[in-house]
């Protein structure tokens, strides 16, 4: 029997699409869904999570005030009590950016395996897909031990209704308080309203070709217009043009949209590493012999500061 | 203080990678230090500017060669080197343990600084199994550290710019993200010093570390190839705008 627990990610109160498609993944080799919140259940977390096939939801009973809360040092005690309660073998959550602080410090606690950023995994057989070499390679990895965890890339699947009923339980534990790692402060502040890079269908990319930061205010234009997420070569963050958050790489974000645009970027085999999952590249540059124009769907030839202002003009 | 940094060597981010069977890689592209552990090295000597007393111990696992990645460090303002020797692939579970047996071994640690993730097997783990095996606290893709009254200020960066600050008491392990200063680059006189700066290797089986209760092993691995057949889009700006337009509405589907 096959227990796999899943950690739920919330958004403005509702559970996460991606968070759906773990689920979906999950159910297709697990024998029992039970899904982990840590924000407390209302009855329409319980009906959208029973939609998608979990069995028992868990309430993880985490203590109110947001900076304990919010603590993923308690969060990974709350997520290690409730595995060896219900006896959990297999645990799986995100591979975002909540997921990569959360998921190995619950595999530490329970020194268990763990597979960050799987594409596939089959919980019967403890074997995932993975990238290896930054995107270079993938693998398959065979894991061992009591309790296998992995960290599902986001979008890796999509996510399929499966309803059966479900039950909730809540856990009670004495939340430890650790005194050796406190959360002072979260800032959610500079990306309100713009999309995630993990996230978006379509990403727009400003690289060298840009030349300066006042340009770059193109790339973030043509965003808006596309309802794009707006992204950089590691060039235009160490100039200083964006923060390093919209770096697209090797060493930066790795991205699966449905289009990727590149505008004035050469195509680094480090760049390559973070978006050639993409399903379709759309290559904007002056120069026709560079890689990124080598290696995209379509090659549009040309100097980008005269082809996006037409994108915009004509939307 | 003692500054403990962990290094990788890894192969080259500008190389293209090739197997020799479907499981292990031609290793014989260049390798160097792993980019996010340059970081830990280089806020090292930063904290040790900050703390004279300080002493940086860089500690790699690797095969033979990995001497290099450790020499890197040393350049870059490390005082010594301890390299674990093993030919096997160490997943994060064994790698983790050597690590801390080879920490142990040389001392105590005030401060454990790790790269936030290796770009070779990109576990994004052995730090948090670092600081469990210690029972010390951990973060990881810092992008500010300062160190007051035995206690350190981390920021920590989300994705998509977002931010996380804490506190942790020392010691710590914190994994270093791209954020958290500009690398070293070190200087010809740098380098020449650090070849007089000891690295001691110890074997593995020197080291006395128990079997992990679980393990990940590649069973196969194949490159990640996506091979595209580029089609021109050609004609005045314009014409190129609205023919990019039309396939992202009726090719892709995600303009409306
Ligand atoms: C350890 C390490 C890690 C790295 N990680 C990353 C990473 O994560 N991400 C990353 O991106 N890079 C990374 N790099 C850097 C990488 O090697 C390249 O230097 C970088 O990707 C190049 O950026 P670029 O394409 O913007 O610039 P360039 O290579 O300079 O390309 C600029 C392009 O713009 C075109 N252009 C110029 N003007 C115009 C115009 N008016 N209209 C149209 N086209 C124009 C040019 O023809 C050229 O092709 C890494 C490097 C190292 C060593």
């Amino acid at each position: 029997m096959k227990q796999a627990g899943i950690v739920i990610e919330m958004e403005n109160g509702r559970v996460k699409e991606t968070s759906l498609g773990m689920i979906t993944l999950a159910g297709r080799t697990a024998d029992s869904l039970t899904a982990m919140v840590m924000s407390g259940i209302t009855d329409d977390i319980t009906d959208h999570l029973s939609e998608y096939g979990v069995h028992t939801i868990v309430d993880l009973s985490l203590p109110d005030a947001p900076e304990i809360r919010r603590n993923p040092a308690v969060q990974a005690t709350a997520v290690v009590h409730a595995a060896r309660e219900l006896k959990l073998d297999r645990i799986l959550g995100l591979s975002s950016p909540e997921g990569k602080d959360l998921l190995p410090r619950v595999a530490a606690l329970l020194d268990a395996p763990l597979i960050m950023d799987c594409v596939d995994a089959d919980l019967k057989t403890g074997t995932a897909t993975t990238s290896q070499y930054s995107g270079k390679m993938m693998a398959k990895i065979q894991l061992t031990g009591e309790i296998l965890m992995f960290g599902v890339r986001p979008n890796a699947v999509l996510p399929e209704s499966k309803p059966v009923p479900a039950k909730t339980i809540a856990m009670t534990m004495d939340a430890v308080v650790p005194e050796n790692i406190i959360l002072l402060s979260r800032d959610e502040a500079d990306t309100e309203g713009r999309q995630s890079l993990a996230e978006a269908d379509i990403i727009i990319a400003g690289g060298r070709g840009l030349k300066n930061k006042d340009n770059f205010s193109l790339i973030f234009d043509c965003a808006e217009k596309l309802n794009a997420a707006p992204a950089a070569s590691r060039v235009a963050v160490d100039e200083g043009w964006v923060p390093y958050a919209f770096q697209v790489g090797q060493t930066g974000e790795k991205v699966s949209p449905q289009v990727y645009i590149a505008c004035g970027i050469s195509g680094s085999i480090q760049h390559f590493a973070g978006m050639k999952t993409a399903k379709m590249i759309i290559a904007v540059n002056k120069d026709e012999n560079t890689a990124m124009m080598a290696n995209c769907d379509y090659q549009v030839q040309g100097d980008l500061f005269a082809i996006l202002p037409e994108i915009m003009r004509q939307l | 203080m003692q500054i403990y940094v962990c290094v990788k060597h890894v192969p080259d981010s500008a190389a293209n990678i090739h197997m020799i069977d479907n499981r292990n890689i031609d290793d014989s592209v260049p390798f160097l230090m792993n980019p996010y552990d340059e970081h830990a090295v280089t806020e090292a000597a930063a904290l040790k500017k900050q703390i004279p007393d300080s002493e940086i111990i860089a500690v790699c696992l690797g095969k033979k060669d990995a001497e290099s990645t450790l020499r890197s460090a040393l350049a870059m303002g490390a005082d010594r080197g301890v390299l674990v020797e093993t030919d096997d692939m160490c997943d994060s579970m064994t790698t983790a343990r050597v690590l801390h047996a080879a920490i142990i071994r040389d001392g105590g640690a005030d401060i454990i600084l790790t790269g936030k993730e290796s770009i070779d097997s990109e576990g994004m783990q052995t730090q948090f199994r670092i600081g469990a095996l210690f029972d010390f606290p951990v973060v990881t893709n810092a992008a500010s550290l300062e160190i007051t009254n035995g206690k350190a200020r981390v920021g920590c960066e989300l994705a998509g710019g977002r931010t996380r600050t804490y506190e942790l008491t020392l010691p710590c392990v914190i994994g270093a993200g791209r954020g958290l200063n500009t690398p070293i680059y070190p200087t010809f006189p740098d380098v020449v010093k650090s070849r007089k700066k000891p690295i001691e290797t110890v074997a593995r089986s020197q080291l006395n570390v128990s079997d992990a209760p679980g393990s990940a092993k590649i069973i196969s691995m194949t490159p990640l190839v996506q091979k595209r057949n580029p089609r021109k889009i050609i004609g005045t700006p314009a014409e190129q705008a609205a023919e990019i337009i039309r396939i992202l509405r009726q090719e892709a589907k995600v303009l409306s």
